[in-house]
């Protein structure tokens, strides 16, 4: 019940936004057969993509891309948290293409017999350590977390932001230059254990916390004039992949192609990017 | 319809027995819908199971935790809340509407909301908070912060009915105790506490019960963690996410809590002030 609830929301406002274009592209053809003969419109299709919300920009733009050199096919992206959309694709809501935030709810679907196909990872999500604007706890490097008194925020170990966080902290301790309890000392400035990443951001945010870690793609524009950004070395942090696939029954298969080849592309990987994700191991830039 | 008259006489009899059955499933469907998901709750594991996994320390930290904070929020709201409840019961001042939704407003607000505002007025770089960490206190993050909390969302549940219990006092009675010269804190803690005693106690354990479940505003400005902030609403939150049982045996705990709380506090004790304030009440 929860998970259709939720879809009311975006799907509601993907159905508004064709409506409004159903509109236009009938004005447009009232506009070209009133004077002439009929033309022969192109065949019509939609596309519906299930994304996780963390892909709002990115998909929202391939998807106009895609539409720009499909006349007729309308992509419909409809943004919500991974598993919301897989429970909503459980229920049989149609969706053309799924690309999740993590493994695990990919594999649910998938596991239900739910895909054409398997799934292939487009993009993965990297951690960064952000710090208010100020620097209130005067963070110069990543040895300065293991600063006693220091106010680190991460996600609860249940979340997967959380258990990414300790994974990071962890790799880091592996360089024997940060002293032997770095690992120890680090946790032990952990002062909460947030919900989501958006709360471990907001801590950050309002000043409250000295530091935190969250993924890169959350410092969106918005947020980076509050925060200040510590990157972490390759050799420490980690990949959270994003999968994507093509839902079983896709009633636009060969378009659903078309957009995962897409993402998959060169250019889907430049649109990623701009957004802050990372091209997964082993693609060609 | 003439010579109907007995019939007549008895059909609001016969409208006052469809009244009675409706209402009475109206009352069942009522009560059922209250009980059935706490009853769903307590079957979920055996009594036995629930006691094996009492003993983990998330279940144990949190119920000190929660213990210590509830308990601090609630002797706090009567503290604060006594004297407020006390000057809105017996005087009349300008701004005075403005000062009861004051008092109001924490029961309608979203608890989220409420712990976004206590951020932005006591976190570190709030406008009370700045000058707290001059002292070199800090709020948000420690277990102060979670009794902070949990005082702001609970301290209209103890004024609501204390300020009710003491308007109810015969005002005819303080006429008296002052035409015997009692000052008027003599008046206060020797006539108008004992008999507004059973709705201070109602006030105690609504407030307590309030405290005790407070989730939003203590996991928004005070955060979570295990033996620090983490009380029993939060450790359920999380469990879910990862371990059911614990959830389950942390909500089971939270319930017959209140449950104990709320019927304690409301029949036994309340029940008992009453009789002694009755017995000792200076005009009866």
């Amino acid at each position: 019940m929860h998970a259709r609830g939720g879809s009311g929301g975006p799907a509601a406002v993907a159905a508004g936004v064709t409506a409004g274009r159903a509109a236009l592209a009938a004005l447009f053809a009232a506009v070209l057969v009133l004077p002439g003969p009929v033309r022969a419109a192109p065949k019509h299709a939609t596309l519906e993509v299930f994304a996780a919300a963390s892909l709002t920009e990115a998909f929202t733009e391939l998807g106009k891309t895609l539409q720009a050199r499909r006349p007729g096919l309308t992509v419909r992206i409809n943004l919500a948290g991974s598993q919301q959309l897989a429970a909503q694709i459980e229920q049989g809501a149609r969706a053309d293409v799924f690309a999740s935030a993590d493994r695990r709810w990919m594999s649910e679907v998938a596991g239900r017999g739910l895909l054409a196909g398997g799934p292939r990872t487009f993009a993965v999500n990297r951690l960064v350590v952000v710090l208010p604007a100020g620097n209130p706890g005067g963070i110069r490097s990543l040895q300065d977390l293991a600063k006693p008194g220091l106010k680190l925020v991460v996600g609860a170990p249940a979340v997967p932001v959380g258990q990414y966080a300790r994974e990071v902290i962890a790799n880091l301790a592996r360089d024997p230059s940060r002293g032997e309890d770095f690992e120890r000392r680090v946790l032990g400035n952990v002062v909460s254990e947030e919900e989501n990443v958006k709360s471990v951001l907001a801590k950050v945010r309002l000043g409250e916390a000295d530091a935190g870690i969250v993924y890169r793609t959350d410092v969106t524009p918005a947020v980076a004039a509050d925060v200040r950004v510590l990157e972490l070395p390759d050799s420490a942090n980690v990949a959270a992949p994003y999968p994507i696939a093509i839902v079983k029954g896709s009633r636009s298969p060969e378009a659903a192609r078309a957009f995962v080849d897409l993402v998959l592309s060169p250019e889907g990987r430049r649109v990623l990017g701009q957004f802050g994700f990372s091209a997964p191991r082993g693609a060609t830039p | 319809m003439s010579g109907d008259a007995p019939p007549r006489a008895r059909r609001p009899r016969r409208g006052g027995w469809a009244a009675r059955v409706l209402a009475a499933a109206a009352i069942a469907i009522g009560l059922g819908f209250l009980a059935l998901p706490f009853v769903a709750l307590l079957s979920h594991a055996s009594p036995a199971q629930l006691l094996a996994r009492l003993g983990e320390p998330v279940v144990l930290d949190a119920l000190r935790l929660s213990l210590l904070a509830s308990g601090g929020a609630t002797v706090l709201a009567v503290a604060l809340g006594l004297p407020l409840a006390w000057v809105l019961a017996t005087r009349e001042f300008p701004g005075k509407p403005v000062v009861e939704v004051l008092v109001d407003l924490p029961m309608v607000l979203p608890p989220t909301v409420a712990g976004l505002a206590l951020l932005m007025a006591f976190g570190r770089a709030g406008l009370a908070g700045r000058a707290l960490s001059a002292f070199g206190v800090s709020l948000p993050f420690t277990t102060a912060g979670v009794i902070v909390a949990q005082l702001f969302m609970a301290l209209p549940f103890f004024v609501g009915p204390a300020r009710a219990g003491i308007a109810s006092v015969d005002r005819r009675l303080l006429d008296a105790a002052a035409t015997l010269r009692a000052s008027e804190s003599f008046t206060f803690f020797r006539v108008v506490l004992p008999l507004a005693a059973p709705s201070l106690v109602a006030g105690v354990a609504m407030s307590g019960a309030r405290a005790l479940g407070e989730f939003g505003a203590t996991i928004t400005f005070a955060g979570n963690l295990p033996g620090t902030t983490q009380t029993m609403p939060l450790a359920v939150y999380l469990a879910m996410q990862s371990d059911l049982d614990v959830a389950v045996v942390l909500s089971v705990l939270l319930l017959v809590m209140a449950f104990g709380l709320l019927l304690g506090l409301r029949s036994a004790p309340a029940g008992w002030f009453w009789n002694r304030a009755r017995a000792q009440g200076p005009a009866r």
